[in-house]
Order: C-alpha cells, then structure tokens, then sequence
C-alpha cells in the first residue's frame, strides 16, 4: 500500500457535516449567560447539589480508585486526580477560581478561606488515593499551565477543564433501581404487609436483550414484579363498571421448597368496551446519541403503527427536545393523518439533550388540549440522557407530580443501551401516575404503545395493598419482588400517600412465599416471648385493597378472606410463578435451594397456555438463554 | 478590507462576559471542534454531543484564558481532554457490562472502501497516536503547534506520527486492505 498517512490525509477530507450546530449554539449561550449573570449561584441549583453530593462522591473514589490506576493515557491520572479536586469542591458549592488552568497567582485573588478549604479537600482526596501521596506539589504540577513550558515528555500531563457536575454523573452510564430483595418476616412479630402496585414493565425488555446479547443481567437490573407484570394473564374479570378491579387469590405449594407455600394475588382491571379520545403529547429526545437504529428510527416506525390504531378524534401533538426544545407538531386530530407523518419525518438526531425545557414545553402543549373526558398524556421518549438542566430531580418530579394532579399523566419509554438511566426514567413515571416501559424491539414497542393504548385509560389510581397475615397459620412469609414499592404501614390508610395505577383491563400479580406453622421455618422461635399463637385457623390471610377512582381524592376499601388450603393452581397462576422463579434465580436468591433453569423450564412450558401473541413463547427462550449462560 | 478580530482577543474578550464575543468564537470554531471529535471517536452521534458538551464548559473555562495561548490551540486541549474522559468513561462502562467488544468494522463493499476503512481505523489506533494523527493529518497543525496542543515535545509528535504509520500498515495487513 502507498503511503497510509498520505492515504488517511485524502480520506479525511470527507469529513461528515455537523447537523448540531445550531442547537450546540444556543445551549452554549445559554451556558454562557449562567455563568455570567449575576445570578450565578442560583443557575447553579445547590439543592441538585445537595441531593447528588453523596452518591458522586462515593461514585469519584470508585472512579479514582478503579479506573484511573491503570492510567489509560500515559500520567494522566494525576491530571485526573486534580479534576476530581475541582469537583468535589464545586459540589461542596465552593466558588473557586473556575479555571482549566489554575495559576497561583489566582489563588493568590481568592479569599484566603476559600483557598483554604480547597486546599484541604485537595489533600484529604489526595490522602485516599495512592497516587496522593506524591502530596499537593503532585497536584501543583499537574496543574502547569502547558503554554508557561511545561514538562514535555508524555508524562506530562495537561490542565483539565474543570467540568460541570453533570459530566460525572453520566459517569456510570446504566443506571438502575432497586434494593435488596425483601427479608422473611415472621407473622407473628410483623404479621403485616404493605405496598404499592407496580405495572411498569421496563426491567422485562431490560433483561431479554441483556439475555439475547449473551450477558446474564446485572441482579440489580432484575426487577422481579416488572418481569411478573410483563405477561397478560387471564384472571377472573371484574364483572361491573362499579367494581374497578377483580381479585382473585390463590394458594399452592412453592415448587422450589418442601413444605412451603405460595400466596399469589392476581388483579385484573375492569375494561370498557370503548375507550375514551386520547391527547398524547410526545416529548422526543432527537439528541445525536438518538441517532442508531435501535433508537430514534424504532420509535418513529413504532409511531406509525400507533397512529393506525388511534381514533379519528384522538390527538397527537410532538415535542422535540436536543439542545434548544421545540414543537415539532401542534395537537393534530388523528384524521389528518399525512400532517402526523410529515412531522414524524423531519425529526432528525442531533445535538445534545436538555430535557427541563421539553418537558415544560410538552406540558403546556398538553393542558392546552386538556379535555376532562379524555386520557391526556405525555409520553416521554429517551435514551435515558436526560439532562435536566438547571432543575434538580427533586424538582422534576414535582413538576410532573403537579400536573399529574391536573389531570396529566407522564409515561416513559426508554430505547438503546449504554446510556440508560434506569432509574430516573422509574422515578418521573411513578411520579407522573405512568409507565415506565423500556423498548428494544419493534415487537416490544408495538405492545408498549399499541397493545396497551388501552391501559392508557385509568381506572384506579393509588391502589395499595395491604396483608395481614394470620400467625396462627402461617410462620413466615417473604414478598417477591416489589422491593422499589415497599410502603409503610400507616400509609396504606392515608390517602395523601402516592402508589400505583391501574389501566383498563390491567394485570397486576403478586406473589408472596409463606411458611406454615410446623413448617421448615427460617427464623428460629423466641426463647422469651410467646410462641404458640392462638386464633382461629380458618383464614391463612386477611386482603385489604385501597385505590381511588380516577380524579377522586378518597380512596375506597375492598376486603378479601384467604383460605388456607393449598389447591391447584390454574395456568395463570403457575406461568406467574414460573416467572417470579426466572427472576429470583437471575437475581441470585438463596430461597430457590436446588430449583433452577431446567425446573423453571418445566413449570413454564406447562402452564404456556393460549398465548396469542407469543410472548410466553419467547419468555421460554429466554429462560433456555439463560441456563446456557450460566454454566 | 475589514480586518477580523483575532480569536484571542474575541477569547479574553468572551472571558469578560461580552457575549457577542462568544457567539462569534462559537460560529468560527463549532465545525472544527465537531470535526477533531468525529475523527477520534469515529462517531457522528458521539461527536455530536462531545462537541456540545465541550460548547457548554467553554464560557467557565474562558475566564481563564490568557493571551499568551494560541486560542485554537487552547481549544484542542480542552476538546483531547473531553474526548479522552469520554473515552475513560466507555471503557468503564464496558466493564460495567461485562466488555462491550468494539464494534467490528463493517466489511467493504464499495468504492469508498478505502476511506471509510480508514476513518474507522483511526478509533483503533493507540489514543495518543489517534489524537496526534488528528491534529497533524485532519487539522494541518504544524509539528509545533500539535506538540504544544498535546503537551508533549515537538520530537515526540513526529515519533508519534511514524508509529502511527506502522500501526495502520500493520492493520491494513490485518484486514487485507
């Protein structure tokens, strides 16, 4: 070959063309005007301060300790180790001297006070770190600026721009919630159970293109509920408009434990046999990082198959928001259907996300359009590079917990990888009474926007539930899943507290795993306190369900008996606790004994039923993936 | 003929607060900060948003500046660095899910074969290699000016260059170029 730098120089020429230009422009100006208004320490929200201090700081020493030992570019790990010093006194809301470069003499202008509790952060940082111990003349040097001569060989290293908090946030890309698996608990010393109802879906999609791409998932990203709530299960339905929801409950033995037993409730919303007119307003995240395949053009072809299943009199409006937000469609009645897909057309990926001034943007598009007989919703669509400006998360969430009081609920679709914020997208939907649905395949968004358009339409809000259970039979229980919905107690009464909601024609299952009394107990009896607990044997449970009609501020009561006995559990029931199993062994819990891949394989393909859609279908190769995976 | 205020004093100008100042820095400079950032990512998408991002750290990291410096050679260190914290970042973020491989490059089926292998073989050079080979191949910098925009010694950039040279013959052979 000839020369392959002459080569490279001619191959450069074909550089592609910015298309974020102007976006990048604005957002900087904007940038520019914060830094340079008087208003400084305001623009710089401290509460978003406050609130991200803890986790970035233990997300720094990681950062240090892990990742910049190995030093990937020649010494740059001590430049690094003075950025991080920039950082954590910025977040500590310190006003240093801002600069790249920090010269003594501009020390030198700052207040003594100042200088002096920078200096110390540097060096107590610089304490935890073993590079530190070269002490703050380390730091010092690697500050020089390169133009006043620095050291020229490749260990020098360069003054770093002292970055915005936010760049050290996208810092762990992924991000998830969820928390410990739930403890067992005795019935006799906590007989009672308390929490919300969940119908997101997002940790499903999460974990089958985990499987598909040949990596187990990450046991955190496993929300159990989320994969049990996936699937439609034919539950008993309610048989009036009057009654919302029907409950039905059933007892069988654990498959993974002699002896042991399953509670599983399963709740199925009541559905009308017309839905009422839809207001979508879409809030379109077209930042460049949008632009793959499974991103941007995904959600926009998945949008086409939506509009095919809207009414003529339902509505759609877009927003768009990647540096500078913009409507990118007034509120459009279906019928003008070429007007939707013109729109749809010109959204291009580009630029960087600032999601503060969309979301408010959406909104106003929303309540514009607000009509009190029809669903009015915003649907959130991002790759989760939320950035959310100015305001804090905190914040945020009160904005949609606002407008969700005025009747305007928030959904959230998240598409790609590598970039998800998991769990910001879990937070704004459970504060805006929506979904949070995570989007990896056409199929996937077919049934996130098309299926379940339907369960678009509340029925019941606030929906709690509450289990008493009877230590006279059983000994201890534990609840699967569920772990992000945990409420107190006393909450279950008090109708200010926040919980789930339930769409048209809703399934929502819960599954709880007891021990009997006289059976293999996991917490051993108390020497001093009373063990043998009186009572009626009769009743293994006692349900209590709280919800609220849709814009009602009472909740209403319902009360259901559970029988003791164990009985055949029909399909429904038996896939729900084949895939309560798929999750806990993903999540690697050590309540399964032997109970693995193959057993879970079983119960499923046995209890596949009619599947219309082939989703249980591909939860059974999901379940093959994961056995291969694991050996 | 009206003469154009020099990027420097538009810089230290900018860095004062005057806002015209800024935007006309922005508009001179935006495409070539969005060019450095694709030829070492190898990404549209990615340097799209590197490039807005280091948009957005300019008006702090302004106030800072001093004419002495060159201001596009100011420009380029802060661009390197944002690229290469990028790049910390993914590799972090690879290991967080268990080691994205990089994504192979897409076999060659037409006559801009050459080219586009090369672009993207530039994302599998060395970082230090693929960032000098921008700046004296992509951005025509002298050896001098490269050498001060990386902070090393002129000597080192055209040591860099010729390693940069074997590398990519070597890849060439590897994938039959």
């Amino acid at each position: 070959m000839t020369d392959p730098i002459d080569d490279l120089r001619e191959a450069m020429k074909s550089a592609p063309k910015t298309q974020g230009k102007e976006a990048a422009m604005a957002a900087a100006m904007r940038a520019f005007d914060d830094e340079f208004s008087d208003a400084v320490q305001e623009t710089r929200s401290p509460a978003r301060q406050t609130i991200q201090m803890q986790p970035i700081w233990s997300r720094l020493m990681a950062y240090l300790t892990d990742n910049l030992r190995p030093a990937l570019m020649g010494g740059a790990s001590v430049a690094a180790l003075s950025l991080a010093a920039f950082v954590v006194v910025q977040q500590n809301g310190m006003e240093l001297p801002p600069a790249p470069m920090i010269e003594d003499a501009e020390i030198a202008a700052a207040p003594e006070a100042e200088i002096a509790v920078a200096a110390q952060k540097r060096m107590r940082l610089d304490a935890l770190t073993s590079e530190g111990r070269q002490g703050p003349e380390a730091s010092s040097r690697a500050l020089a600026p390169m133009a006043m001569g620095g050291a020229a060989s490749d260990l020098a290293v360069m003054p770093l721009p002292a970055p915005e908090p936010v760049y050290l946030e996208r810092d762990a890309r992924d991000r998830f919630a969820n928390d410990d698996p739930n403890p067992v608990k005795l019935a006799a010393e906590a007989p009672v159970s308390t929490f919300s109802i969940d119908v997101d879906t997002a940790s499903y999609a999460w974990v089958r293109r985990s499987l598909r791409e040949g990596r187990m998932p990450a046991p955190e990203a496993v929300r159990v509920e989320e994969l049990i709530n996936y699937f439609l299960y034919e539950y008993a339905r309610p048989e009036t408009v009057e009654t919302p929801f029907a409950v039905s409950t059933t007892v069988m033995d654990a498959p993974w434990a002699e002896g042991r037993r399953l509670l599983h409730i399963g709740i199925r919303g009541f559905e009308p046999e017309e839905r009422p007119r839809a207001n979508f307003t879409f809030l379109i995240d077209t930042s460049g990082s949008m632009q793959s395949a499974d991103k941007l053009p995904l959600l926009l072809t998945s949008f086409r198959l939506l509009l095919d299943s809207l009414g003529p009199e339902d509505t759609v409006a877009i927003v768009t928001y990647a540096g500078s937000s913009g409507v990118a469609l007034e509120p459009t009645a279906v019928s003008e259907k070429g007007k939707i897909l013109d729109a749809l057309s010109g959204l291009i990926a580009g630029g960087s996300t600032a999601g503060a001034a969309g979301i408010e943007t959406a909104y106003r598009l929303a309540e514009d359009r607000f009509d009190a007989d029809a669903v009015n919703r915003v649907i959130l669509a991002t790759d989760g590079d939320f950035n959310i400006g100015a305001s804090s998360v905190e914040a945020m969430e009160r904005l949609i917990e606002t407008k969700r009081e005025s009747g305007v609920y928030l959904s959230v679709l998240g598409f790609g990888r590598g970039n998800l914020n998991d769990a910001l997208m879990q937070s704004l939907a459970q504060a805006g009474n929506g979904q949070a649905a995570y989007i990896d395949t056409l199929a996937e968004a077919r049934k996130a926007l098309v299926d379940e358009v339907r369960t678009l339409t509340p029925i019941a809000e606030d929906v709690k539930i509450q289990i008493e259970f009877n230590p006279a039979v059983v000994s201890d229980y534990r609840l699967i899943g569920y772990e992000t919905r945990a409420l107190n107690r006393e909450d279950f009464n008090n109708d200010k507290v926040d919980a789930g909601e339930i769409g048209a024609g809703h399934r929502v299952t819960a599954i709880y795993e007891i021990t009997p009394v006289g059976g293999p107990a996991r917490i051993d009896d108390l020497r001093y306190q009373p063990t043998a607990v009186g009572g009626d044997a009769d009743e293994l449970a006692f349900l209590r369900i709280r919800h609220k009609a849709p814009g009602s501020d009472a909740s209403e009561l319902s009360e259901t008996v559970v029988a003791p006995d164990a009985a055949d559990a029909g399909v429904e029931a038996r896939f729900a606790v084949a895939v309560a199993g798929f999750g806990e062994l993903l999540r690697g819990s050590d309540h399964l004994g032997d109970w693995s891949w193959d057993q879970a394989l079983t119960l499923a393909e046995g209890a596949k039923g009619d599947d219309p859609f082939g989703y249980r279908a591909e939860f059974l190769d999901l379940i093959r993936l994961a056995r291969s995976l694991d050996r | 003929m009206r003469t154009e205020t020099s990027d420097e004093a538009l810089a230290e100008a900018a860095g004062q607060g005057d806002r015209a100042a800024f935007a006309t820095l922005l508009d001179r400079h935006y495409d070539r900060l969005f060019r450095l950032c694709w030829r070492l990512t190898g990404s549209e998408a990615t340097a799209e948003d590197l490039a807005q991002d280091i948009c957005l750290k300019l008006p702090r990291a302004l106030r800072s500046f001093r004419r002495e410096a060159r201001f596009t050679t100011w420009l380029y260190r802060i661009a390197l660095n944002a690229v290469r914290d990028d790049a910390r970042k993914a590799v972090t973020r690879a290991k967080a899910l268990e080691g994205l491989a990089r994504e192979p490059v897409a076999p060659p089926d037409d006559g801009e074969v050459k080219s586009r292998w090369l672009n993207q073989a530039m994302s599998r050079l060395k970082p230090d290699l693929a960032e000098t080979v921008a700046l004296i191949v992509g951005e025509e910098l002298t050896q001098a000016e490269a050498a001060e925009a990386l902070g090393i010694a002129p000597g080192s950039v055209a040591w860099r260059m010729s390693e940069a040279k074997k590398a990519l013959k070597i890849l060439a052979a590897e994938d039959g170029i």
